[in-house]
């Protein structure tokens, strides 16, 4: 499955000026667990995307939402003159055809993240 | 005990329809809040003090809840003016709303609070160690602070003492979004997990409504609860479209800071009530050892002179990777001849940004590898003064249309412009500099309140 199969939402927006912002919804509970379990998203991910450090990367899996959150640290500071994305909105392009390996056995909701 | 809460809009001047507002209006909320700021939509706005929307789109919201507030006899609470909060945003709202008030023969008593920020009390705070970075934020030093245009975001309490001193329209500069929604709820007592949390919830209006939309929102906030409605029929509220909400332009959906405390969401519940309906319960509120107010600066970081073109010919882009970075250095050479020595190219920045190829992801981007056929070309020039940008501008973009291509023998033109002249002047630009928080001594010493009598 590709990424945007399993969302419903996928952006990037800025939290202020210095932070970057992910959201991936999920289409349905199915779809955000399968996405959950996945553990596609990481921080190693992002970092090799965007450049930064694991280390300063949050990964939140937001269950009443269903939802995965990640912020990091803006590669750019918002409106700096290399900064091409003044919103952040277009930064998550190339995640929509992320492929996220389905998971053998289907993980339960109490298992929590 | 029950306190209802209008928001009646995301942001003044974003609109929201009249119908919407009646029907919040009819449900008599004790307060209309809104926010009219961000810093979303980058630096211009706090470093030229300018706002984003037009004063026709803000003075036709204003107009709305400035009846509406005179209906109820309500207290009107609108934040960060003027998009940046800049003291020339208060007065700028300010001076629409009275003008407004002559129209429809209005009287309010008028607060204004101001979150400029003096570099002198600044540099006094962050002499004494007062000033703190938050990750991620960039170096400064004290210049930092006397070079940019500061405003502090307030919290609760300076609006909380304007609407104790006699305000029914408090008008105040940058302030926390949620704060101009809790303010008076938490005088009058409510529960700090959950006001803080319905306020969160409601400060862009229904951009968490499926679908979403400039609209407004209410709020209903009980004892052990707040449920909070939709005021147009046709858009629906869910436990999900309202849980989701805390991720919205938010680093954290579980931790959100407050200059008193943060709100934690992790424990919070979402029920339907109807369709239009959601009851929420469960957040908390954590009060912080320290007050902090957290500090936006801008700074002016050069003049910009623009061109934009386009490529078509396969073999001109073919050419780019090498062309590019040697007319880039015949620039340099030029700009010392042009100008006699009386500018240093390493003031200047001439960036060639090509559409269709690296533009938005740059080097990040995984398919950068992959052929075009037709480039968008915007060329930036960044340098000290408009005046030096435009001049250099001019030899950039006639330059630039005729890169030499070995291919080609004679004078080839390489860019189509679509305008003439090519140059167009951008203005100033700025950058953000701070990322920080400023450790007051009370929550009221950074901003300035000044009352009036507006008079139908």
């Amino acid at each position: 499955m590709r990424l945007l199969d399993l969302c419903s939402l996928i952006r990037s927006k800025n939290a202020g000026p210095f932070v970057l912002t992910f959201d991936f919804m999920g289409r349905d509970t199915a779809s955000y667990e399968a996405l959950r379990g996945s553990g596609v998203l990481t921080p190693e991910l992002f970092a090799a995307l965007y450049g930064g450090d694991p280390a300063d990367i949050l990964v939140v899996h937001h269950d009443r939402a269903e939802a995965v959150k990640v912020s990091m640290p803006r590669p750019v500071r918002q409106g700096d003159l290399r900064d091409s994305d003044c919103y952040g909105g277009q930064l998550y392009a190339p995640l929509v055809d992320l492929e996220v390996p389905m998971p053998i056995a289907p993980i339960t909701t109490s298992e929590r993240a | 005990m029950e306190i209802r809460i209008l928001a009646p809009t995301g942001a003044l001047g974003a609109g929201f329809p009249a119908a919407s507002l009646e029907r919040g209006v009819a449900l008599r909320p004790h307060v209309i809040a809104c926010d009219a700021g961000s810093t979303d939509s980058g630096p211009y706005y706090l470093g030229a003090g300018q706002p984003k929307l037009s004063r026709e789109a803000v003075g036709r919201d204003l107009r709305l809840l400035l009846k509406a507030r005179d209906t109820l006899g309500v207290p009107l609470i609108i934040g960060s003016c003027g998009t940046s909060g800049r003291d020339a945003g208060v007065d700028l709202v300010a001076d629409i709303a009275r003008e407004i008030a002559r129209q429809e023969g209005l009287g309010f008593k008028l607060a204004l609070i101001y979150a400029d920020q003096d570099p002198g009390y600044l540099t006094m705070r962050y002499d004494q160690g007062r000033v703190r970075p938050l990750q991620p934020a960039p170096p400064i030093d004290v210049s930092t602070l006397t070079d940019s245009h500061v405003v502090g975001m307030m919290g609760v309490e300076p609006i909380q003492r304007a609407l104790r001193d006699g305000a029914e329209v408090v008008l105040a500069g940058r302030a926390s979004d949620t704060a101009l929604f809790a303010a008076l709820p938490h005088a009058m007592g409510a529960d700090p997990g959950l006001n803080w949390h319905a306020a969160k919830t409601v400060e862009c209006g229904a951009a968490c409504a499926v679908p979403p939309r400039p609209d407004g929102l209410f709020v209903h906030l009980r004892d052990d609860h707040f449920d909070v409605q939709t005021l147009d029929t046709s858009v629906r509220l869910t436990p999900h479209s309202v849980a989701a909400h805390t991720l919205y332009e938010n680093a954290n959906p579980y931790l959100i800071t407050e200059p008193s405390g943060v709100l934690d969401t992790t424990n919070a519940t979402y029920t339907a009530v109807d369709e239009w309906t959601v009851r929420v319960a469960g957040a908390e509120y954590v009060p912080s050892d320290t007050y902090t107010i957290k500090l936006e600066g801008s700074r002016l970081a050069g003049y910009q002179t623009i061109a934009i073109g386009g490529i078509r010919d396969r073999v001109v882009i073919e050419q780019l990777p090498t062309l590019l970075p040697m007319a880039k250095e015949y620039f340099r050479a030029k700009i010392r001849d042009v100008f006699g020595g009386r500018v240093d190219p390493d003031d200047v920045d001439i960036d060639y940004r090509l559409y269709g190829q690296d533009a938005v992801l740059g080097t990040n981007d995984p398919d950068r590898d992959r052929p075009v056929h037709e480039l968008g070309v915007l060329i930036t020039i960044t340098a000290p003064t408009q005046a030096i940008a435009h001049a250099i501008a001019t030899f950039v973009a006639h330059a630039s249309s005729h890169l030499p291509i070995p291919e080609y023998e004679g004078l080839a033109s390489t860019i189509a412009f679509p305008f003439s002249p090519p140059e167009i002047d951008r203005g100033p630009l700025y950058e953000f500099t701070l990322n920080h928080v400023v450790e007051p001594t009370d929550p009221h010493e950074m901003f300035r309140t000044v009352h009036e009598e507006v008079k139908p």
